[in-house]
C-alpha cells in the first residue's frame, strides 16, 4: 500500500506503456487485443480515482505525491513528478477519456494491435505532460506524444479524399493532415526547446519550482541580453508553442485538417485532451515563469482568444462537413480558455483572475467531454454512411432516436445550455474576463451567438428535414456505442447541475 | 704503410670469402658438370655462408677502425651494409634461378658477385681513390648485367644507356674528386680531406663548386633529380631481377657512400651549402618521382619512378645530418631494399607468366593467384607507407629526423608526396583486387624459389613494421659509426 | 583482472582477419562462421569492458604499457577513459551488426579479412595513449577502406569515391602526423627527453605560440575524418559508394575517430591553441550542421540523404567539442555514440532495401513497410532519433550540445536549431515516400529480411531507445571523461 502511495504518479504514468508492451506479446486475435487494450486503459483510471480519493483538497495549490529521481544528472534534469489541483483535473480527464476512446475503437479492423499500442503510448505521453515538474522531462513527454498521434492519423485516418501539396504531388488527405500536424507542432516546439535550454543554462537546473524561483529573481544582463528582452523572447517562444497546440487564432490552421482526417477515437483524444496540453502549458509554465511579460502581452493573447471564438464560430457555421464543423467548434471553445488565461494574466492576484482561471480549467474539462462526445457521434454516423456531408443527412430524429437524443444532448452541452456543463465554465470565464477586457469579451459574445447558430444548424441538417436515401444504411447505436456516450453525458449533466465537486479542487488550485 | 697483419685480413674476410665464392662458381661453371641453375643455388648458399661467418667472427664495434692504410673503414655502418648487400644479392638470385637466359648462365652469377664485391668495398671506402675504385668495380658488371639479354633490343639499349651515363657520371665525379684533392693540399683520406679543405687557400666558391660536382656524381648513382633520367629506361629495359638489384643494392651502396663522404669528407663549415643543395634535391626528387609515376602504365617504369621518389625521402634523412637522421636512412634503406626486391620480384613473375609487365595484366590477380596478391598487397602498401607494413615506420623515422632538424617544410613536402604515392600504389592494388580477370588470362606461374623468397620478404615486411625494435637498433648501431 | 582485456579487444579482429586471409581453400561458410564468432566475442568483450569501467573513479583504466622503441620514447600504451569506453562499445556494436548484415556478401574471405583489420585500427585509436600508437592504428584503419569500397562498392562511383576518401583521409592524417612530431620535439625541449606518451605530453608545457601555430594543423588533420566543412565532401560520396557494412563502419565509427582524435590530440595536448582557434572553427561546424541538413533534404538518392545527414550530425559533435564547456563536451560524447548507432541503423536498412530493389532512387521506391516491416519500424526509430525526438538517444545528445552552445554564443544555438526542423522534414519525407504509399509493381515479391538482419536491427534499436529513456546508462561515463578534459582546459 505504501508502494502504491509513494509511486502513485509513476504507476499512473507508466501503466499505459506497460499495457502497450504486454499487448505486443498477445496472440493475433483482434477481439483479445481490443479487450486487453480497453481493460488495460482502465487501470490508470482506477489509479486516478484512488489518487483523487487520497488527494488533499485543502492543499490543492501545492504539488502532492511528488516523486523525484535522478535522470540526466550532469545537466540537472531530474525525473520529477507532482500533481496539483489543475493537473489532477487533467489527469482525470485523460484517464477517463482514453478507455472511452478505446471502447469506441472496437470498430477498427486494420492492424488492431498496433493501433491500441499507439493509443496507450499516447496516453503515457499526455499524462507525462500533466505530471512533469521538470522542464526537460516535460519537453520529452510533450514531443513524444506527437509520434503516436501522427501515426494514428497517418495510418488509420479517413481513407477518402486527396490534397494537392504542390505541383506534381497529390497525397491522401490523411497523409497531408498528419504531416501538417507534426510539422506545425514541431516547428512551434522548436522555440520552446531553445527557451528551455536557455532556462537550464541560466538557472542551472530544470527543476520547475527551482527554475521559477531563480528565473523570477534573474535580472540585469543575462547571456549578453537585457533581462527583460530575454524574458520577452522566452515568453513568446513558450507562448507560441502552446498557442499552436491549443490552438488559438492564428495558429489554428492545422486543427481542422487533423481533426477531420483522424480516426474517430483519434479525434476524441485529440480534441479531448491534446488541445488541453497547450492550455495547460500556459497555466503551468507561462504564467508562473513570465508574470510580467504575460501581463504585458495579455491584451494580445486576449485578442487572439477572441478571434478564435469569433472566427471559429463563423467557420463552423459555414461548414458542409459535419466533422469539420465540430473541429472548428473546438477552436471556438478553446478560444474561451485563452481569453480567460489572458484575463488572469492581466489581472493577476485579483478576484477576477481567480474566477477566470476557474472557468478556464473547468472549460478545459468540459470541452474535453463535449468534444469527445461530438466527435464520437460524428464518427458513429460516418461509419454507417461513409460520408460526413451535412446535406446528405436529414430526418434522422425519428429514424434513429437513441442517436438523435444523444446528439441533441451533447450539442446542447457544447452550446452552453444552462443545466449542462459548458454553461458553468463559460459563465465563469465571461464573469472573470468582463471586468478585465470588456471590449474583447463583448465581441466574443458574437461568437457565442454564432455558436448557437452552428450547433442548431448541425442538428437541423442531420436530424430534421426529410429522410434521405442514406437513411437505409443508418442503424441506431449499438450497446457498445451507447456505453461510450453514457459516461460522458452523465458527467455533462452532473457538472451542469452540481459542478462543485470539481470546481472546489480547481478553485483551491488556482486561487489558493 | 703498416705491415699486413691479421686484423686487416680479418676486416676484409667477407670480401675475401666472396672472392673465393666467385672462384668456386667460375671453376664449377667451366667444369661443365653442373647445370646453370645449380650454380645459382651454389651462389645463394655461398652468400648466406659468408653472412653467417662474417657476423659471427668479424663484427666490429660501432666506431670501428681504418684498415689497409686508411683506405677502408671497418665500422658498424659499413658492416651493416655489407651484410645487406649479400642478402640482397642472395634474394635476387632466388628470382633469377628459373629465368631462362639468366639463371642458367654462370657468367650471370659471376658478374653479380663481382658487383656485390664492389658494393661492399663502396660501403667501406675511406679515401677517394678507393671510392672511385669500388664504384667502378660495382657498376661495370651492372652495365653488362643490364644488357644481359643480348637478343632483346630494350635490354641492350638499357645496358648501353647505363654505360654511357654511368661513364659520364664517373668522369664528372672523378674530376670533382681531383679538384678536392688539389684544394685540400693532396689529401685522399676522407677525414684528412675535410681538414685540408677547411684550411685551404682556395676560394670558398671553388671548393663549393667542387663539392657540388662530386654530389652530382652521387646523385646519378642514387638516381636523384636532376640526374635521374637514366633510371626509368634502364629499369624497364633490363631483365627484371637486375632492375630489382639495381634499384635496391646499387642505390643503397650509393647512399652509404654519399653519407660517408658528405658527413666525413666535407668540412662541417660547408654543411649549410651542400645541405641546402641536398634538401632542394630531395624535394625535387620526391616530387618528380611521385608525380611522374602517376601516369605510368608499365609496372617496371612505375616502380622506377617510385624508386626515385623513395630516394628523395632517403635524401631527406641525409640532409638532417643527425644521429636520428642517419638511423632513419639506414632503417629506410634496409626496409626499402627488401620491399622493392619483393615488388620487382612480383613483376618478374607477372612478366614470365603473361609476357608483359603492363599494369593492366594484373587484372583479377586475386582470383588467379591469391597468395601472389597478398604479397603484392604487402609490398605495395609498404612502399606506400601504410601500417602495419614496414614502409610506414621507415617514413615516420625520416619525417621525425626532418622535423627534429627544423626542416619542417621538407617534411610537409614529403608528407604530401607520400599521398601522391599512395594514389598509384592503390591503383595497382585496385587492378589486382577489383578487376575481373580477362577470359584469356594466362595462368600465373610462380616457381618454388620465388615463392620462398616472396614469403620471406612479405613476412619480413610485416614483422619489421610492427616489431621494429631490433632493426631500428641496427640502424642506431650503424649511425653510431659517424655519430658516436 | 590480469587478462589484458583491452589488447584482446584490439587485436582479436586482426588476428581473425589474418587467419581468414591466409586460410587456403576455406569454404564460404567456414569464413562466415569465423567472422560471426569473432564479431560476437569482440562485441561481448567491449560490452564487458564498458560495464566494468568504474566511472566514479574515472581516469584511465585497463591500462597496458609496453616499451616499443624506448630510444625514441615510443611505447604501446593503451587505456580507456570515460570518453573512449563508450566508443569502444560502439565499435563492438557496429562490428557485430555489420557482420550480421553482410552475411550474404560476395568474396567473404577478403571482405571480412579487410573489415577486421579496419576494426583493429579503430579500436586501437580509441584506446591509444601514445601518439605513435595512435597514428599507427589510425593509418591501419584507413587503408582497408579503399579496397573495401573499390571491390564491393557501387559500380558507378566506387573507384572515384574510394580514392577520394582515401586521399582526403590520408592527407589529413599525415598533416596531423607532422604536427604530432612537431609536438614531440617541442616537448623534448621542455621535458629533456623524447616521448610520444600522451599523458606526458599533456604536461609538457608547450608554448602558447607553438600551440597557436600547430593546433589548426593537427585539429583539421583529424577533423577531416570527422567531416568538418569544407573538407567534408569525401564523406557523402564515400558513404554511397561503399557496401552496407562499410558504410555502417564509416559513418558509424570512423568519423568518430576523427572527432575523437581531434579532441584527444588537438584539444587535450594544446588547450591554449584550442581556446584561441575554436571560436572560428565553431562557425565551420555551424555550416556543417545547417548546410548539411539542407543538402540532405534535396537528395533523390536514399543513401545520399543519409550521407549528408551524417555530415550535419557530425557537425554537432565537433560543435560540442568546440564549445569547450561541460555541457557541449558532454553532449558531444553522447552524440558520438548515439549518432554512430543511429547511422549504422540507417545504412543497414538502406542496404536491406537496396539489396532487394536494386535502386536507391527515392521516387522509384514506395510501400516498403508492407514487405519489410522490421526494417521500416527500425528506420522510423532511427529517423526519430535523428530529429532529436525525446525518448531516443539523439535528444539526450543534442540537448546538452545546444545548452553548451547557448552558454558560448546564443545566436549560434538559434541558427543551428534550424537544422532540427529541416532534418525533421526530410526524414519524414523520405520515410513516408520509401516505406509508405503504394508499393511499385516490380517489388511485389521481394523477400523479407532474415534473422541475422533482425538481430542487428534489434541490437541497434536497443541502444537508441535505451539511452533515450535511461540516459544514466551512458552519461556518467562520458561525464567522468569530460571532467578530466575540463581540468586540462581550466588549468592550462
Amino acid at each position: 500500500m505504501d508502494f502504491l502511495t509513494n509511486h502513485l504518479l509513476t504507476l499512473i504514468l507508466f501503466t499505459p506503456l506497460l499495457g502497450a508492451v504486454v499487448l505486443w506479446f498477445l496472440p493475433d486475435d483482434k477481439k483479445t487485443q481490443r479487450w486487453a487494450g480497453f481493460l488495460f486503459s482502465l487501470v490508470p483510471l482506477a489509479l486516478t480515482l484512488w489518487l483523487w480519493a487520497r488527494f488533499d483538497f485543502a492543499r490543492a495549490a501545492e504539488f502532492q505525491f511528488q516523486e523525484r529521481a535522478v535522470w540526466y544528472g550532469p545537466i540537472n534534469a531530474s525525473y520529477h513528478l507532482g500533481v496539483d489541483g489543475v493537473a489532477l483535473t487533467m489527469v482525470l480527464l485523460t484517464t477517463f477519456l482514453t478507455p472511452l476512446a478505446l471502447l469506441a475503437s472496437f470498430s477498427v479492423q486494420d492492424r488492431v494491435k498496433v493501433y491500441y499500442m499507439l493509443f496507450l503510448f499516447l496516453e503515457t505521453g499526455m499524462l507525462g505532460v500533466f505530471l512533469s515538474l521538470d522542464l526537460m522531462l516535460f519537453f520529452v513527454f510533450w514531443e513524444i506524444g506527437l509520434v503516436p498521434m501522427f501515426f494514428l492519423i497517418f495510418l488509420w485516418g479517413s481513407p477518402k479524399g486527396e490534397r494537392h501539396v504542390w505541383p506534381g504531388l497529390t497525397v491522401p488527405s490523411r497523409v497531408y493532415a498528419a504531416f501538417k500536424f507534426m510539422i506545425y507542432t514541431m516547428a512551434g516546439s522548436l522555440g520552446l526547446l531553445l527557451a528551455i535550454q536557455m532556462l537550464g543554462v541560466v538557472t542551472g537546473t530544470f527543476d520547475l519550482p527551482t527554475v521559477i524561483e531563480r528565473w523570477n529573481q534573474a535580472s540585469g544582463t543575462i547571456l549578453g541580453f537585457e533581462a527583460s528582452t530575454l524574458k520577452a523572447m522566452a515568453f513568446w517562444a513558450f507562448a507560441i508553442a502552446f498557442a499552436l497546440k491549443v490552438p488559438v487564432w492564428p495558429f489554428h490552421t492545422w486543427l481542422p485538417d487533423a481533426h477531420t482526417e483522424a480516426p474517430t477515437a483519434g479525434s476524441m483524444i485529440l480534441a479531448g485532451v491534446l488541445l488541453k496540453l497547450g492550455a495547460f502549458g500556459f497555466l503551468r509554465f507561462v504564467l508562473p515563469l513570465y508574470p510580467e511579460q504575460a501581463k504585458q502581452y495579455a491584451a494580445a493573447l486576449a485578442f487572439m482568444g477572441m478571434m478564435a471564438i469569433i472566427f471559429g464560430a463563423f467557420a463552423a457555421w459555414g461548414q458542409e462537413d459535419f466533422k469539420r464543423l465540430v473541429a472548428y467548434s473546438s477552436v471556438n471553445h478553446m478560444g474561451f480558455v485563452v481569453l480567460a488565461i489572458a484575463a488572469a494574466a492581466w489581472a493577476a492576484g485579483t478576484e477576477h483572475a481567480n474566477i477566470a482561471l476557474n472557468g478556464a480549467v473547468l472549460q478545459m474539462f468540459n470541452h474535453g467531454l463535449t468534444a469527445a462526445g461530438m466527435f464520437f457521434l460524428v464518427g458513429a454516423i460516418y461509419e454507417r454512411a461513409h460520408t460526413r456531408e451535412l446535406k446528405k443527412f436529414g430526418g434522422l430524429f425519428g429514424h434513429i432516436p437513441v442517436y438523435a437524443g444523444m446528439l441533441v444532448f451533447t450539442s446542447m452541452a457544447s452550446l452552453g445550455l444552462p443545466g449542462l456543463n459548458s454553461f458553468v465554465s463559460e459563465f465563469l470565464i465571461v464573469r472573470g474576463a468582463w471586468p478585465v477586457f470588456q471590449l474583447f469579451t463583448a465581441l466574443s459574445m458574437i461568437g457565442l451567438l454564432i455558436t448557437g447558430a452552428y450547433i442548431l444548424k448541425g442538428i437541423k441538417d442531420v436530424l430534421f428535414g426529410p429522410l434521405t436515401e442514406l437513411a437505409d444504411h443508418l442503424t441506431d447505436l449499438t450497446l457498445r456505442e451507447v456505453l461510450v456516450m453514457v459516461p460522458l453525458m452523465a458527467l455533462m449533466l452532473i457538472l451542469g447541475v452540481w459542478p462543485m465537486w470539481l470546481l472546489e479542487v480547481i478553485n483551491r488550485a488556482v486561487g489558493g | 704503410m703498416s705491415a699486413l697483419n691479421s686484423a686487416m685480413l680479418l676486416a676484409l674476410l667477407p670480401e675475401l670469402l666472396v672472392l673465393a665464392l666467385m672462384g668456386l662458381v667460375l671453376i664449377t661453371d667451366l667444369s661443365g658438370r653442373v647445370r646453370g641453375r645449380n650454380l645459382g643455388w651454389l651462389t645463394i648458399v655461398g652468400l648466406v655462408a659468408v653472412v653467417l661467418i662474417s657476423v659471427s667472427t668479424v663484427m666490429p664495434d660501432a666506431a670501428g677502425e681504418a684498415v689497409w692504410g686508411g683506405t677502408l673503414k671497418h665500422d658498424a655502418l659499413s658492416f651493416v651494409f655489407r651484410m645487406l648487400f649479400l642478402i640482397a644479392a642472395a634474394l635476387t638470385v632466388f628470382f633469377v634461378l628459373d629465368v631462362p637466359g639468366l639463371g642458367d648462365r654462370g657468367a650471370f652469377y659471376l658478374l653479380l658477385l663481382a658487383s656485390v664485391l664492389g658494393m661492399m668495398l663502396m660501403a667501406m671506402a675511406n679515401d677517394i681513390i678507393m671510392l672511385f675504385l669500388a664504384m667502378e668495380t660495382a657498376t661495370i658488371p651492372l652495365y653488362v648485367l643490364a644488357g644481359f639479354f643480348t637478343g632483346r633490343r630494350e635490354s641492350v639499349e638499357a645496358g648501353f644507356k647505363y654505360l654511357l651515363f654511368g661513364a659520364l657520371a664517373s668522369g664528372v665525379m672523378l674530376y670533382g674528386l681531383s679538384l678536392l684533392y688539389g684544394f685540400s693540399g693532396g689529401e685522399v683520406e676522407f677525414a684528412a680531406l675535410a681538414q685540408g679543405l677547411a684550411e685551404t687557400q682556395a676560394p670558398t666558391w671553388a671548393v663549393l663548386a667542387a663539392l657540388m660536382v662530386v654530389l652530382a656524381g652521387f646523385a646519378f648513382k642514387v638516381a636523384a633529380v636532376p640526374f635521374h633520367f637514366w633510371a626509368p629506361d634502364v629499369y624497364q629495359g633490363a631483365p627484371t631481377p637486375i632492375a630489382a638489384f639495381l634499384s635496391t643494392a646499387s642505390k643503397a651502396a650509393g647512399f652509404v657512400l654519399l653519407v660517408r663522404v658528405a658527413l666525413v669528407a666535407f668540412p662541417s663549415a660547408t654543411l649549410p651549402w651542400w645541405g641546402a643543395a641536398l634538401a632542394a634535391m630531395a624535394a625535387a626528387t620526391m616530387t618528380l618521382g611521385n608525380v611522374l609515376a602517376l601516369t605510368q602504365t608499365d609496372l617496371k617504369r612505375l616502380l622506377a619512378y617510385s624508386s626515385i621518389g623513395h630516394a628523395g625521402y632517403i635524401l631527406m634523412g641525409v640532409v638532417a645530418a643527425t644521429k636520428l637522421g642517419l638511423t632513419a636512412v639506414v632503417f629506410y634503406l634496409l626496409v626499402y631494399m627488401l620491399t622493392n626486391l619483393a615488388a620487382f620480384g612480383i613483376v618478374a613473375v607477372l612478366e614470365r607468366s603473361t609476357g608483359s609487365s603492363a599494369a593492366a595484366h594484373l587484372a583479377g590477380l586475386y582470383k588467379r593467384s591469391p597468395w601472389l596478391t597478398l604479397a603484392t598487397l604487402a609490398a605495395f602498401l609498404s612502399l606506400a607507407g601504410v601500417p602495419p607494413f614496414a614502409g610506414f615506420v621507415a617514413k615516420v623515422w625520416v619525417f621525425m629526423a626532418a622535423v627534429e632538424a627544423k626542416l619542417e617544410w621538407l617534411a610537409v613536402i614529403a608528407v604530401l608526396n607520400s599521398i601522391v604515392g599512395i594514389y598509384y600504389y592503390l591503383v595497382v592494388l585496385k587492378v589486382a583486387y577489383e578487376y575481373d580477370p580477362p577470359a584469356d588470362a594466362a595462368p600465373i606461374v610462380v616457381s618454388r624459389p620465388v615463392v620462398w623468397a616472396l614469403a620471406v620478404l612479405a613476412v619480413f615486411i610485416v614483422v619489421a613494421g610492427v616489431a621494429f625494435g631490433p632493426w631500428f637498433g641496427w640502424g642506431q648501431w650503424a649511425a653510431a659509426a659517424l655519430f658516436p | 583482472m590480469n587478462l589484458p582485456l583491452l589488447s584482446l579487444i584490439i587485436f582479436l579482429p586482426i588476428v581473425a582477419g589474418t587467419v581468414m586471409l591466409l586460410w587456403p581453400n576455406a569454404s564460404r561458410d567456414a569464413i562466415r562462421r569465423l567472422a560471426l564468432v569473432t564479431a560476437t566475442i569482440t562485441f561481448a568483450l567491449s560490452a564487458w569492458l564498458y560495464v566494468a569501467y568504474d566511472f566514479v573513479a574515472g581516469g584511465y583504466q585497463f591500462v597496458e604499457k609496453y616499451p616499443w622503441l624506448p630510444e625514441l620514447g615510443i611505447s604501446y600504451h593503451v587505456g580507456v577513459d570515460g570518453l573512449s569506453a563508450p566508443l569502444i562499445l560502439l565499435t563492438g556494436v557496429v562490428i557485430f551488426t555489420g557482420t550480421l548484415v553482410s552475411w550474404n556478401i560476395d568474396r567473404p574471405r577478403e571482405f571480412f579479412g579487410l573489415l577486421y583489420i579496419l576494426a583493429t585500427g579503430v579500436f586501437g585509436v580509441f584506446a591509444a595513449l601514445d601518439l605513435f600508437t595512435l597514428f599507427f592504428m589510425y593509418e591501419v584503419a584507413v587503408f582497408p577502406m579503399y579496397l573495401l569500397i573499390v571491390i564491393w562498392g557501387w559500380e558507378k562511383t566506387r573507384e572515384y569515391a574510394g580514392m577520394k576518401l582515401t586521399l582526403y583521409l590520408l592527407v589529413g592524417s599525415v598533416l596531423a602526423l607532422v604536427g604530432g612530431l612537431a609536438m614531440v620535439f617541442a616537448a623534448r625541449d621542455n621535458l629533456g627527453y623524447l616521448t610520444f606518451d600522451l599523458l606526458e605530453l599533456e604536461k609538457a608545457g608547450l608554448s602558447v605560440g607553438f600551440q597557436k601555430f600547430w593546433f589548426p594543423i593537427v585539429f583539421f588533420g583529424f577533423a577531416v575524418l570527422g567531416g568538418i566543412f569544407p573538407v567534408h565532401n569525401w564523406s557523402p560520396d564515400g558513404h554511397v559508394a561503399a557496401p552496407t557494412a562499410v558504410s555502417m563502419f564509416h559513418a558509424g565509427v570512423l568519423m568518430k575517430l576523427g572527432a575523437f582524435a581531434a579532441l584527444r590530440v588537438g584539444v587535450m595536448l594544446m588547450p591554449e591553441g584550442a581556446k584561441f582557434h575554436l571560436p572560428w572553427i565553431i562557425l565551420l561546424t555551424l555550416v556543417n550542421v545547417v548546410y548539411g541538413a539542407f543538402i540532405a533534404s534535396v537528395q533523390q538518392d536514399f543513401k545520399y540523404v543519409i550521407g549528408f545527414s551524417s555530415v550535419s550530425h557530425m557537425g554537432l559533435v565537433i560543435m560540442g567539442i568546440a564549445t569547450l564547456n561541460h555541457d557541449g563536451l558532454l553532449g558531444s560524447g553522447v552524440q558520438m555514440f548515439s549518432h554512430g548507432v543511429m547511422t549504422a541503423l540507417f545504412f543497414a536498412v538502406v542496404g536491406m532495401v537496396y539489396d532487394r530493389t536494386h535502386t536507391r532512387h527515392i521516387p522509384s521506391l514506395g510501400g516498403m513497410m508492407k514487405k519489410l516491416p522490421w526494417a521500416g519500424v527500425a528506420f522510423i526509430i532511427a529517423g526519430l532519433t535523428s530529429m532529436g525526438m525525446p525518448g531516443f538517444s539523439g535528444f539526450i545528445a543534442e540537448f546538452p550540445i545546444f545548452m553548451g552552445v547557448w552558454r558560448y554564443e546564443p545566436w549560434i544555438a538559434i541558427v543551428a536549431a534550424i537544422s532540427i526542423v529541416v532534418t525533421a522534414s526530410y526524414v519524414l519525407r523520405v520515410a513516408h515516400k520509401v516505406f509508405f504509399g503504394p508499393l511499385p509493381e516490380e517489388f511485389k515479391d521481394i523477400p523479407d529480411i532474415n534473422v541475422f538482419d533482425r538481430v542487428a536491427l534489434v541490437t541497434l534499436v536497443f541502444f537508441l531507445v535505451g539511452i533515450g529513456v535511461f540516459p544514466h546508462m551512458m552519461v556518467p561515463w562520458i561525464e567522468s571523461g569530460v571532467n578530466y578534459v575540463l581540468t586540462i582546459l581550466g588549468g592550462a
